[in-house]
């Protein structure tokens, strides 16, 4: 897995997940990772938009970009430096501990580097996070006094909360509108730090304690099948013992 | 083990020539033209609808003038400049010369012949797509012999102002234009170019030509004369249409692709076919050396080590290959290929227009000829 994180700095950090796109390996034993161009999936993007947005407002001080990774994953760091970011951290996983690392190592790397950053607030792309406390699938974030507002996506419509810093947000579709990185920002993007850290400067274990046994796509989609009239469709879903 | 593996897309591995920055202006970029661009061509082509706000879009995203330290502008290197033109150019050829007048033929001298007052009073607004500007040198009767303008620029010592007077015509964005660079003689008999502004008593800029009679004063551009000026521009633009062309033609080659892989007939796809695979790699071949010319060429302008005719080459290649490639994957689509729908045939059309303006493919023929042999064949004279 390849992880992007963002740390956004009220006075406050704010942290960013991503996953890239992914193949299998013809061996089925991982995916393919030579070649694959790392860059921020949608979601991300729409977290490190926000986290910029907010600092554009003044709510926010500072915006940290955490990836974790191979070298490779300097190019989404830049990426979000050009969006807007501050600086950025590069977590750096290579190798077998990078084909191994899971979202329990992940989430003990992001904990502790919030901890040893004072993160305040973590804004995630939502493919990843399952933590309690926290605003997910949000759609709209607000700050107001020093708590965090947020309206989340649920299965019954939208739900409003407020929650205490420091917190962790994870971004949906309709957050907002990533901005395209200007010629401009991307020319200052090079001028930005990122700091290279090891996972065991942060005292964590990336060791896996899970064995990948196979690999698998998923199943080719098949073709639909296509009905003249209402009543073949009816029929079609009574076979198919759908109604 | 790596082993490597053929990328029909990027064949000879342009991605790794290129700096990370470059990689991300271009990405950036792309992302914007396939997102903003693509949707609108379609309709814009066949109603002849000018989108102005396109304008203020690309100012927004810094890529107007990107090779203009300051003012407003990004400070790229020309190598970021021509990647620029290719993205636009792949969605369409009048895109990119509003593109290119904008950039090299109207905030170009301005930059390189103006005075500091004239930069601040137009650069940041030309950058940001506030306003427009359009480049008049190309006359009713002088096209490919700028040198021969009638339009005249005659200097009044008592209000110290100038008169320009005259006709251009086939002037890139000229209904919209706020400001017009404009090449006169003057009375000295050399070209000096004039910044006028919409709204100068006299000056009048109909669809199709461009005429104009009017008095001017403080709109010289002071340091330059004779035709190294609107050469210069020419120049700055050709190199920005080599790339370009090169988008447009990559544009054509992969729609022909996943046509002919789409098509099926005889029971196979078009693309099982020796004569439509031939005719991809010939396709293949150009655009990748094209390509690979283009961005030598660049580098060699950010290290200020290049020749005009080095541009001259390039442009005239990139170019009549583009043309080329457009008309062979015209011919592959078959009956589709002349519906705009396919797009293949509306670059056919423009690359038309692009292989003929600055400087068509013969003139640069004849610009290196004359550099091969010392030898000038524009004039019968000796």
């Amino acid at each position: 897995m390849h992880l992007f994180s963002m740390f956004l700095k009220f006075q406050h950090h704010l942290y960013c997940l991503c996953l890239p796109q992914i193949r299998v390996k013809p061996d089925h034993t991982g995916v393919v990772t030579d070649g694959v161009k790392h860059s921020m999936n949608p979601f991300c993007e729409i977290a490190v938009e926000e986290a910029v947005k907010l600092k554009e407002k003044k709510l926010v001080k500072e915006v940290v970009a955490v990836s974790c990774g191979p070298q490779q994953v300097q190019e989404t760091i830049r990426t979000a430096l050009a969006m807007g970011a501050d600086r950025g951290i590069h977590v750096e996983v290579s190798g077998k501990d990078y084909e191994t690392l899971g979202p329990l190592q992940v989430s003990k790397i992001l904990a502790a580097l919030a901890k040893k950053e004072q993160a305040d607030l973590i804004i995630l792309g939502k493919q990843v996070a399952d933590f309690r406390d926290s605003g997910t699938f949000a759609s709209e974030v607000n700050i107001e006094a020093d708590k965090l507002k947020v309206v989340r996506e649920v299965d019954g419509g939208l739900e409003t909360i407020k929650i205490k810093l420091p917190a962790v947000v994870t971004a949906d579709l309709r957050l907002n509108t990533p901005r395209y990185a200007t010629l401009p920002n991307i020319m200052k993007a090079k001028k930005k730090k990122i700091a290279n850290v090891k996972p065991a400067d942060l005292g964590v274990d990336v060791s896996s304690r899970l064995e990948v046994l196979k690999v698998d796509e998923p199943p080719q989609r098949q073709a639909g099948v296509k009905v003249e009239t209402v009543n073949d469709l009816v029929g079609k879903l009574k076979e198919a013992g759908t109604i | 083990t790596d082993k490597v593996q053929f990328n029909w897309r990027d064949a000879l591995d342009l991605e790794g020539q290129l700096t990370e920055e470059e990689i991300m202006i271009r990405d950036s970029f792309r992302t914007y033209c396939q997102e903003k661009l693509m949707p609108r061509i379609l309709m814009a082509n066949r109603n002849e609808h000018f989108h102005r706000e396109i304008l203020n879009e690309m100012g927004e995203l810094g890529v107007l003038g990107p090779t203009i330290q300051g003012y407003g502008c990004a400070g790229t290197s020309y190598v970021a400049y021509g990647l620029i033109a290719r993205e636009v150019e792949r969605v369409d050829s009048g895109y990119r010369s509003v593109m290119s007048v904008q950039s090299s033929l109207v905030m170009h001298p301005i930059n390189a012949y103006g005075t500091e007052a004239q930069k601040q009073k137009y650069l940041p607004k030309l950058a940001r797509g506030e306003i427009l500007g359009c480049f008049g040198l190309t006359e009713p009767n002088h096209g490919s012999d700028p040198g021969g303008m009638e339009t005249k620029a005659k200097y009044n010592p008592s209000s110290r102002t100038y008169t320009v007077s005259g006709a251009k015509t086939w002037i890139t964005n000229s209904p919209y234009a706020d400001i017009c660079v404009v090449w006169a003689k003057c009375e000295d008999g050399r070209g000096r170019g004039f910044i006028l502004e919409r709204g100068m008593n006299g000056l009048s800029t109909p669809k199709i030509e461009g005429k104009f009679s009017l008095r001017a004063s403080e709109n010289l551009l002071p340091h330059v004369s004779g035709l190294a000026g609107p050469f210069g521009c020419l120049n700055n633009a050709r190199y920005g249409i080599a790339w370009g062309a090169l988008g447009a033609a990559e544009f054509c080659f992969h729609a022909a692709r996943q046509y002919t892989l789409d098509r099926i007939q005889f029971g196979v796809p078009l693309a099982r076919n020796q004569l439509i695979q031939k005719k991809m790699a010939d396709m293949l071949t150009e655009i990748t050396i094209g390509l690979q010319s283009c961005l030598q060429l660049g580098r060699l302008i950010d290290q200020k080590k290049y020749t005009p005719e080095m541009i001259s080459m390039l442009k005239r290649n990139s170019c009549g290959k583009a043309l080329d490639i457009a008309r062979q994957a015209r011919d592959m689509l078959g009956g589709n290929g002349i519906a705009d729908e396919y797009h293949i045939i509306r670059h056919v059309l423009n690359l038309e227009a692009v292989n003929t303006y600055e400087g068509t493919h013969d003139i640069h023929a004849l610009i290196l000829g004359r550099a091969i042999t010392g030898l000038q064949s524009f004039t019968v004279g000796k």
